[in-house]
């Protein structure tokens, strides 16, 4: 039984204490007004407005941002931009799929003041953005590899992509002259027209110049699961595969796994020579600074999406700079350089299809009939359901 | 119970969990501190974004509203004394159930597709955990490691259907079901963005509160939970209560999966698998497992979900920040569950006997 | 053709590279969960501490050259982590469930907040050991690459059997695990012998977290952890916290997540989900058939589950 006496609090104390946390709390009411602002952002109340002619924008990444990969890729895009006279940006990282990116709109349009956005995971598409969009006509957003359709989306939504099959191709070429044993390998996420896409332009690209190669492809099913893309891999790498590349959010993997097998390897989103100084061969790459600069040349010039003044289908290739090729590592040797060099230049001059016909699928059916020739803005081109022949692996 | 003697007991209710949300303030303060940030600079954009205005309120309440649900799914086994952490896998389960109903039905009055669509999601996610507790009764596996297998299998079915036999060849790059006509859609709160799920939450809380503490459903639970040998000593069906519960618990985790697929999403796809599952589980371990106190704890985690979107974009903190001061005030109450009726201060005072003159001769 | 048969070896060979590549965080957690739970608690948070560890040995291996520097900075972490949980969850009142759910939010946090500035950079990696180094055969070669780290693993779990049957302090564990007022009455401190135990198998587990990022995949990111941590506890209760059963479970899980890479690498490319999903269905359908709720779960430490 314990003797000391019970703590004791005087009356007076208490009441002292109510009052001083009640002031506190009304004063810090006060201190949110006097947050030191930060130089890229400003924190503010409820609604803003902002000085006329700062154009605020506002950022939303799916991943971390230095990914070496693809979130990573938009936000050198936003540093592009923020460095632009009269341009703020505010972004948010990790931002999931779901309601959370409502949320995350909405405060940049209420609490930052955004007047353009950039959620730049393809799944903010629908409903999300449209959603969104359709309750704040006058913020424009501007969204990476939806498919803008007249009349049925809000006219305040633009959408814009690259044509980085195109840089795949050329990787392609460079793969199919530098593999040994004629096997190159794929890791992807998940079978969407997108991801097809490269790897059948890769695919045709290797067997432009390789007849004899083919590309084993191995879907992991989610777009970051470094386990099953080094296992993916490795795998591959037992079946004889001496070129890898990938289509998933972060190639890191992929290609450091590529090096330790000591095998060669191509990049994708962003620059990893770094990453295999032994083994790299080149890369696609996107350049969203050009896009975005061009976007906000327009907004500044007092364009808008609504009026029609700004596009809202935007695509570009090699030759619109929306896209580019890593440079060449060590292992690429003169002669190959030379022919990957005069393709990258029938694409700069508009030259280059890459998808004309006859093309089968790896099953024998005729995808592509003959005479025909797709151009990159086809549009059923961004509804690819099919692997080229020379692709071993199935989409379901 | 008379409030002027013992008024000391009852504000330790309110004290202590006051107190421990001020000290996981000052701790994570100065976290962000021995980091660089301005702490003071924190708290304005925690209270500016969680709470600071009918915009902030109202972000933290959609991000509260599943876990409302979800929690339940947690809470109302641990009343029987099993720990289910299954909640992700009901949840995707309901969804689920809740498309292939909302698509099979849709010709159907608008209404009548909502309940069709909220019973369907019922059903599965309650199957789902039913499951789970049938393996333990009948087989003893232990029902924290088969819900969480199941949470993984769950997700493997989802992608599974939604990729191959439900898919909608028109939804491209993001491979989802049919979307649900518009007139089927969740709507939100008239006056607000925040949508009727969160109405069927505290429904749902509400009725699992009453119906844990005020049936003899839940005083059987109780029992059995309490002490399961008593229980089936004293007659209680042990085996059907622990389908019961499971049940009941999967299928409130089921419906918010229902309000993800009917207010969010409009179809079914890979998105499904947020993430809300495990933080209901939080939420009704840091609640006690008590349905009226999840409804608090949730929206305490919705406010500090909403501040670590703010504390991104004002002061430039990464994204893991708010990761961090979940962590540390959840410890932090958790650490305040274990000072009930250990401070002196909260301890009712004896009044002491009086002594009147007319007491007992010495003998 | 040698094509072929290359293809068809091609399958064993991977099943055998990637048990022996990923069942070695699988091994350390579960060791060191096995320990947590012979003193009777549970430590649910090792996710967190498996990715805390992660983070710490690749960031002290980039920032001072030397991996082995940073398999000790990921046990430091470990030891961190689990003494916060140890004397969090041995209060009067406190769930370990509970505050396990909780580390591993708080330990997921600090290895994201301060892993940020590590998810490009390369840090040096452990060495391996080329088992195969005797063939020609690129694959076998690859498959037999084992990291020391797998083998000091190995060698924990005789140590470990023979720790928990032969010695003084393997006893003390075990009593505290299963009686707690028994030990108390023989004197023991169940505080103390439970916070050592707890943190000892932190540490462990954060050195399971080092495997991942300093020898397979070898690389830190957000999304290194496959849920390992939390299979860790599945496996403990699967191997009947035996720690030689710990091994071989572990290596059935390391062998079991390479099975969907490795079918597809030969056509097998229906239904991939679920064999990526099979690490867990196995698990599962093994528990189903070796449980039985006519006895409690044979080596169940008595006092695990209950709050004493």
């Amino acid at each position: 039984m314990k003797d000391e006496k019970p703590l004791y609090i005087p009356r007076r104390q208490v009441i002292r204490g109510i009052i001083a946390s009640t002031a506190f709390g009304v004063t810090s009411q006060l201190w949110t007004g006097c947050t030191p602002t930060e130089p890229t952002t400003t924190t503010t109340g409820t609604t803003t407005t902002p000085p006329a002619p700062e154009l605020n924008i506002g950022f939303i990444f799916v991943g971390p941002k230095d990914d070496f990969g693809y979130s990573q890729s938009h936000f050198q895009g936003q540093g592009v931009i923020s460095q632009l006279a009269g341009v703020k940006t505010v972004d948010e990282a990790n931002v999931p799929e779901t309601a959370t990116v409502q949320e995350t709109m909405l405060s940049m349009i209420n609490q930052n003041g955004a007047s353009l956005l950039f959620p730049t995971s393809f799944g903010y598409f629908d409903p999300h953005i449209l959603k969104i969009a359709k309750e704040n006509p006058k913020v424009q957003f501007l969204h990476c590899g939806g498919l803008y359709k007249e009349g049925v989306h809000p006219p305040n939504v633009g959408s814009y992509y690259g044509y980085i099959d195109e840089a795949e191709y050329i990787a392609g070429i460079v793969a199919g002259l530098t593999t040994k044993s004629g096997k190159l390998g794929f890791v992807a996420a998940k079978p969407i027209p997108q991801v097809l896409r490269n790897i059948n332009s890769f695919t045709l690209g290797a067997r432009s110049v390789n007849p004899k190669a083919t590309v084993q492809v191995i879907f992991t099913g989610d777009w970051s699961i470094p386990v099953k893309e080094a296992e993916a891999t490795n795998s591959m790498v037992d079946q004889g595969v001496d070129v890898m590349t990938c289509h998933v959010d972060s190639p890191k993997v992929v290609i450091e796994t590529a090096e330790k097998r000591k095998i060669f390897c191509t990049g994708y989103h962003v620059d990893q020579s770094k990453l295999a100084p032994n083994g790299f061969l080149t890369g696609s790459e996107w350049d969203w600074g050009t896009v975005y600069t061009q976007y906000v040349e327009q907004v500044k010039a007092g364009k808008t999406l609504a009026d029609g003044g700004i596009s809202h289908l935007v695509r570009g290739g090699l030759k619109e700079k929306f896209c580019k090729l890593s440079p060449y590592g060590t292992a690429v040797s003169d002669a190959t350089k030379k022919v990957a060099d005069g393709v990258l230049a029938k694409f700069m001059d508009g030259s280059m299809i890459i998808y004309a016909g006859e093309i089968k699928d790896n099953t024998g059916k005729v995808v592509v009939t003959k005479d025909k020739k797709l151009k990159q803005t086809d549009p059923t081109l961004e509804k690819m359901d099919w692997l080229v022949e020379g692709v071993v692996g199935k989409i379901g | 119970m008379n409030v002027l003697t013992s008024w000391r007991s009852l504000s330790e209710k309110i004290a202590i969990p006051i107190a421990a949300l001020i000290l996981s303030l000052i701790l994570f303060g100065l976290f962000c501190a021995l980091n660089g940030t301005n702490p003071f600079a924190v708290y304005g954009v925690i209270y500016q974004s969680a709470f600071g205005s009918a915009f902030s309120w109202q972000g933290t309440l959609v991000r509260a509203a599943p876990l409302m649900l979800t929690a339940l799914c947690t809470a109302l086994p641990a009343r029987l004394g099993l720990v289910v952490i299954g909640n992700e896998g009901a949840l995707v389960m309901g969804g689920i159930g809740a498309i292939a109903a909302g698509l099979a039905f849709s010709s159907l009055p608008p209404l009548v597709v909502q309940i069709a669509m909220a019973i369907a999601a019922i059903i599965l996610g309650g199957i789902w955990i039913m499951g789970v507790g049938a393996l333990k009764y009948y087989r003893g596996v232990n029902e924290t490691i088969s819900s969480l297998l199941m949470n993984y299998i769950a997700i493997a079915i989802l992608n599974t259907l939604v990729e191959g036999p439900m898919r909608d060849p028109s939804s491209l790059n993001k491979p989802s079901t049919y979307p649900l006509l518009e007139v089927n859609w969740l709507q939100s709160i008239p006056g607000s963005r925040v949508h009727f799920g969160l109405i069927y939450g505290l429904i749902a809380c509400v009725i699992a509160y009453f119906l844990i503490q005020r049936t003899t459903f839940g005083f059987g639970v109780r029992t059995a939970g309490g002490n399961i040998r008593a229980a089936k000593i004293a007659g209680l069906p042990v085996g059907k209560l622990t389908l019961a519960v499971c049940f009941l618990a999967g299928s409130c985790a089921g419906l918010a999966g229902m309000v993800e697929v009917a207010a969010i999403h409009h179809r079914a796809n890979a998105s499904l698998n947020t993430g809300y599952g495990y933080s209901g589980i939080l939420v009704a371990f840091v609640a006690r497992n008590n349905p009226l106190a999840s409804v608090l704890v949730a929206i305490l985690l919705g406010g500090l979900l909403a501040s670590g979107s703010g504390l991104q974009r004002s002061l430039g903190l990464n994204d893991a920040s708010v990761l961090v001061f979940q962590g540390i005030v959840f410890l932090v109450i958790l650490f305040s569950e274990s000072m009930y009726g250990k401070l002196d201060f909260f301890k009712d005072r004896q009044v002491p006997p009086k002594i009147t003159p007319s007491t007992q001769p010495i003998a | 053709m040698a094509a072929e048969t290359a293809d068809w070896l091609g399958v064993p060979l991977a099943i055998i590279g990637g048990t022996l590549r990923g069942s070695a965080p699988f091994l350390f957690v579960s060791l060191g969960e096995c320990l947590t739970e012979k003193s009777g608690k549970i430590n649910l948070g090792l996710e967190g501490t498996l990715l805390t560890g992660a983070m710490s040995a690749y960031a002290v291996s980039y920032l001072t050259g030397s991996p082995w520097l940073g398999v000790l900075a990921a046990g430091v972490a470990g030891l961190c982590l689990g003494a916060i949980h140890a004397w969090l969850s041995q209060r009067s009142g406190v769930s370990d469930v509970a505050v396990g759910i909780a580390m591993i939010v708080f330990g997921s946090g600090i290895a994201f907040f301060f892993g940020k500035a590590f998810i490009q950079p390369q840090a040096p990696q452990l060495p391996i050991f080329e088992f195969g180094a005797w063939s020609n055969y690129p694959p076998l070669q690859s498959a037999l690459q084992v990291s020391p780290l797998l083998l000091i693993g190995i060698a924990i779990a005789p140590i470990m059997q023979w720790f928990f049957k032969s010695t003084r302090w393997g006893l003390y564990v075990r009593a505290v695990g299963d009686s707690p007022s028994a030990a108390r009455a023989m004197g023991i401190s169940v505080f103390w012998v439970r916070f050592l135990a707890i943190t000892i198998g932190s540490f462990l587990s954060a050195i399971g977290g080092a495997c991942l990022s300093l020898y397979y995949p070898g690389i830190w990111s957000e999304n290194i952890s496959s849920g390992q941590g939390l299979m860790a506890v599945a496996l403990v209760i699967f191997a009947r916290w035996q720690p030689m059963q710990c091994l071989w479970a572990a290596l059935l899980f390391g062998g079991a997540q390479a099975i969907g890479p490795a079918l597809q690498s030969v056509g097998v490319t229906s239904f991939r989900y679920l064999f990526n999903a099979s690490p867990y269905i196995f698990t599962l359908i093994i528990m189903i058939i070796t449980c039985s709720p006519k006895r409690t779960l044979a080596g169940s430490p008595g006092a695990l589950g209950t709050n004493e």
